[in-house]
């Protein structure tokens, strides 16, 4: 929905000043002036200044995950000072007296000085590991929105592939960097990814030797993983996050359906000089929280674990969140294995382990593809769907990501015995069926919840909005009155475009002649069908006339309205985005042009 | 001499010299071998019969009258007073309702009724004796001893207690409770008698001075301020995953919200 709340109608930051005297011309001087000779900054800065943002919070969840970035590139320089990617066992004797003595890696040593010996050192290792969770996290959440509101259709597909290509590269470093203090449970999870590698079948071992250099842990994984985790990761990280917002600024941000938005202008605030306040502002938020968790919050106590020992083990040994679903998997998964002569076939990790990972991202990667096919959709969007509007997928997102929570939840199976008082059997048990039926009957549920939700919207434009009152009549009858929707909110309601069903063709032209370009699958069909069929017609103007003339609406809205075109369905210009330009309908809301 | 170099081939000559050399050997094994087990000597009769007393009341109907086990709990024989005084001690005994394990809970005896019943427990058959605090207090130990107890705790404890000791699941509704509050005392005998799903360290595994490292390393661990801030219940990542999408996204969204519904107001 459009955002309009604690909108002023009145701001000196967006209000067109007229400058007494012209100066348009005037050359810059002073120390811009120097610069803009030698480096272009004005022409450089007149685009990107101007460059206009919706304001929307789901729009920041993609900004959290910038920043936590930021912080952890920040952070991460300071823990570099400090850390020592080295297996050479010694012992140890700094100032923390439980390990005192104790044979360890030097990494490991090296962590417990950062958290001990090293001013600063423990909030800074805090701080990053916080923001690795958040970073991922809000990728995660920011992934979802994307797909909730199919962002991710064209012309955005390229940059929603590079989004998942983030999202899996996101799990390998945080991975790298949950494995790089040698502890007890960093041990732990690398021994849990060599079996992921030797499940592979044929070269698991091969793959195995290849990866440690040899038998596990050897001597070699640690200075591996520490090049992965601070220079080859974080630098595709980095080129592939510029390509994303690159891509952002060429295609233009999108935006949330509304009065004045058209799939040819973004309407929103300028980046100079309110977004560069806005966004600014934020960053040292999410800094200011991940500081505050970093200094309150005790994350991945190493000194408690100790220094990883292949003979020791610790109840409540977990991945970190991202890394949890697949731990889950592995935890519920029945031990299927094959022995066919001297090799071993480990179904049992392979396929909830690897397959698992595997099929997450296909899927992510695919489905723009996909949902472009069964739509048969080739148009530009650049307004969002609300995820309403497409009831179908937004009830496969609920459904992944109830899969993905029984997963998750079964990777906390032994937390949850304890805690909740059950059987952990019971739980593996009930999390082995859950996997297959949560996802269903949550796609039900989250379906009918968005056909209703169409409904309910229809009501509203024909109707309006319930007003909560019940009035009795002269003769003693009870009624609800409704309250008209103002136009703004109707045409909100009633301006995205329906998805059509495609029919099965055989696919000829008017003259009889087979033309492959019009055939349309019995597949495709159906598809389309399950897709798209059943969606609530949106109101008719036919309708909506009848319904205001029905009399109960006392201060009806002129349905003849200038607006209220936006009812019908929108005629999607193709190449709109470079040439046509609409002035915002909206005086309250700046409209952008470009 | 002559007595026995004139009868050393008489028949009687080879068992006896058996009987002999059997004998001297058990006795030299009584005096090397270590005292595993003893008897709680202190217990006088009058104590061991309030003991019996008190063991029919509130034991038998599951232990038998005479602790000889039924279908519903094991025998006693055996266990020794320490046992009884851990399963007493902690509450654990008598259970409530028969359940996969007995939850630690008040208990409601006093120190004298569980010596009592201890030392009744002890007179049906030998079993590890109550500790002194010589033995399990794991106090005055040096940092690398301490040291040395929690590396003998990650390997011996920590698969199932945890490693902070704050407990873990086992299977079919069996878990391993959390040692947070669990006294010194009842640590050591729970190492040695290994009640319920846990196994018996006797003194071969773990010596006295073993068990003294690992109770002094848990105590320091427990007792230290807490590096780093809450410990958000010591769960590992699984409770980090939770609080950082609770507190830390959940904040930046809350935040986000805020900047949002917020327009340009530069005036």
């Amino acid at each position: 929905m459009a955002s309009r709340a604690g909108v002023t109608d009145r701001s000196e930051a967006t209000e067109v000043q007229t400058p007494g005297k012209p100066h348009a011309m005037k050359p810059l001087s002073g120390v811009l002036g120097w610069a803009d000779d030698r480096l272009g900054l004005a022409t450089a800065g007149k685009g990107g200044l101007r460059k206009v943002f919706p304001d929307h919070w789901s729009f920041l969840l993609g900004e959290v995950a910038l920043y936590s970035f930021i912080v952890l590139l920040l952070t991460g320089v300071f823990l570099t000072v400090w850390f020592k990617p080295s297996m050479a066992e010694i012992d140890y004797e700094g100032s923390y007296q439980l390990l005192k003595g104790i044979q360890m890696s030097e990494a490991f040593a090296s962590t417990l000085d950062i958290s001990f010996d090293v001013r600063g050192g423990l909030l800074v290792r805090q701080i990053h590991h916080w923001a690795a969770i958040l970073f991922v996290a809000a990728a995660t959440a920011h992934m979802l929105r994307v797909f909730f509101t199919g962002a991710f259709r064209k012309p955005r597909e390229v940059n929603w592939l590079i989004g998942v290509g983030l999202f899996a590269l996101a799990t390998i470093e945080g991975f790298a960097g949950y494995s790089l203090p040698d502890d007890l449970l960093s041990g732990t999870g690398l021994r849990f990814v060599d079996g992921l590698i030797r499940s592979i079948p044929l070269i698991g071992t091969w793959a195995e030797f290849f990866v440690f250099g040899g038998e596990f842990p050897g001597t070699l994984v640690i200075p591996r993983l520490y090049m992965v985790h601070i220079l080859l990761v974080p630098a595709i990280l980095l080129g592939l996050i510029a390509g994303h917002i690159g891509l952002v600024v060429y295609h233009k941000h999108s935006q949330y359906p509304g009065p004045g938005r058209t799939e040819q202008n973004v309407v929103g605030y300028p980046m100079f000089p309110v977004y560069a306040a806005k966004a600014g502002g934020f960053f040292f938020v999410v800094f200011g929280i991940l500081m505050l968790m970093g200094g309150f919050m005790q994350i991945n106590p190493v000194w408690k674990f100790g220094p990883y020992n292949p003979a020791q083990v610790t109840a409540g040994s977990q991945p970190d969140w991202y890394m949890g679903w697949v731990e889950g998997a592995i935890r519920i998964m029945p031990n299927w294995e094959w022995h066919l002569g001297s090799t071993t076939w480990s179904w049992n990790i392979f396929l909830p382990g690897v397959g698992l990972m595997g099929l997450l991202f296909t899927a992510l990667g695919v489905w723009p593809f996909v949902e472009r096919w069964i739509t048969g959709d080739t148009r530009n969007h650049h307004l969002l769907d609300r995820p309403r509007n497409a009831p179908t997928r937004t009830g496969l997102g609920v459904a992944g990501m109830t899969c993905y929570a029984m997963f998750w939840l079964a990777g906390g199976n032994d937390i949850i015995a304890t805690h909740f008082h059950v059987s952990l059997n019971v739980v593996t048990h009930v999390m082995r069926v859950a996997v297959f039926v949560a996802p269903v009957i949550a796609f039900l549920i989250a379906k009918r919840i968005c056909l209703a939700l169409q409904r309910s919207d229809r009501e509203r434009v024909l109707h309006g909005s319930e007003t909560g009152i019940i009035e009795r009549s002269i003769d003693g009858s009870y009624s609800e009155p409704h309250a008209p929707i103002d136009i703004d909110a109707a045409y909100t309601l009633t301006q995205h475009p329906v998805i059509p069903v495609t029919q099965a063709t055989p696919g000829l032209d008017e003259n009889g002649v087979p033309d492959p370009s019009r055939k349309v699958s019995r597949l495709r069909a159906t598809l389309s069908h399950w897709f798209a069929g059943h969606q609530i017609p949106k109101p008719t103007r036919a309708e909506i006339e009848a319904a205001h003339h029905h009399g109960d609406d006392v201060d009806g809205v002129d349905p003849h309205g200038p607006d209220q075109n936006g009812v019908d369905q929108n005629g999607v210009d193709q190449d709109g985005a470079d040439r046509a330009v609409e002035s915002a309908q909206n005086p309250r809301e700046l409209s952008a042009r470009h | 001499m002559g007595f026995l170099s004139k009868r050393r081939r008489h028949k009687a000559a080879k068992p006896l010299a058996i009987v002999l050399a059997l004998f001297l050997m058990g006795a030299l094994y009584s005096l090397v071998s270590p005292a595993t087990q003893s008897r709680a000597e202190t217990a006088s009769a009058e104590q061991v019969a309030r003991g019996k007393e008190l063991f029919q009341q509130t034991c038998s109907s599951c232990h038998g009258m005479n602790g000889e086990g039924t279908t519903e709990a094991p025998t006693l024989r055996g266990v020794g007073a320490a046992s009884v005084d851990f399963q007493m001690g902690t509450g654990r005994m008598p259970m409530a309702r028969p359940e996969a394990q007995a939850p630690a809970k008040r208990t409601l005896y006093t120190d004298e009724e569980i010596s009592a019943i201890a030392a009744y427990v002890a007179t049906l058959g030998e079993g590890p004796a109550i500790p002194s605090a010589d033995q399990y207090s794991g106090e005055g130990l040096s940092a690398e001893e301490l040291a040395r107890g929690g590396e003998l705790f990650k390997t011996n404890c920590s698969a199932c207690h945890n490693f902070e000791g704050t407990g873990g699941a086992l299977p079919n509704g069996k878990y391993a409770p959390p040692l947070t509050k669990t006294s010194d005392k009842h640590i050591y005998e729970a190492l040695r008698t290994g009640p319920q799903q846990m196994p018996v360290f006797a003194k071969g595994t773990l010596k006295d001075q073993d068990v003294k490292e690992i109770i002094g390393y848990l105590n320091t661990l427990h007792a230290q301020e807490d590096n780093g801030g809450l410990t958000l219940g010591g769960l590992g990542p699984v409770g980090e995953g939770f609080w950082g999408w609770i507190i830390g996204l959940g904040g930046c969204v809350t935040v986000a919200l805020w900047l949002a519904k917020k327009g340009a107001r530069a005036r």
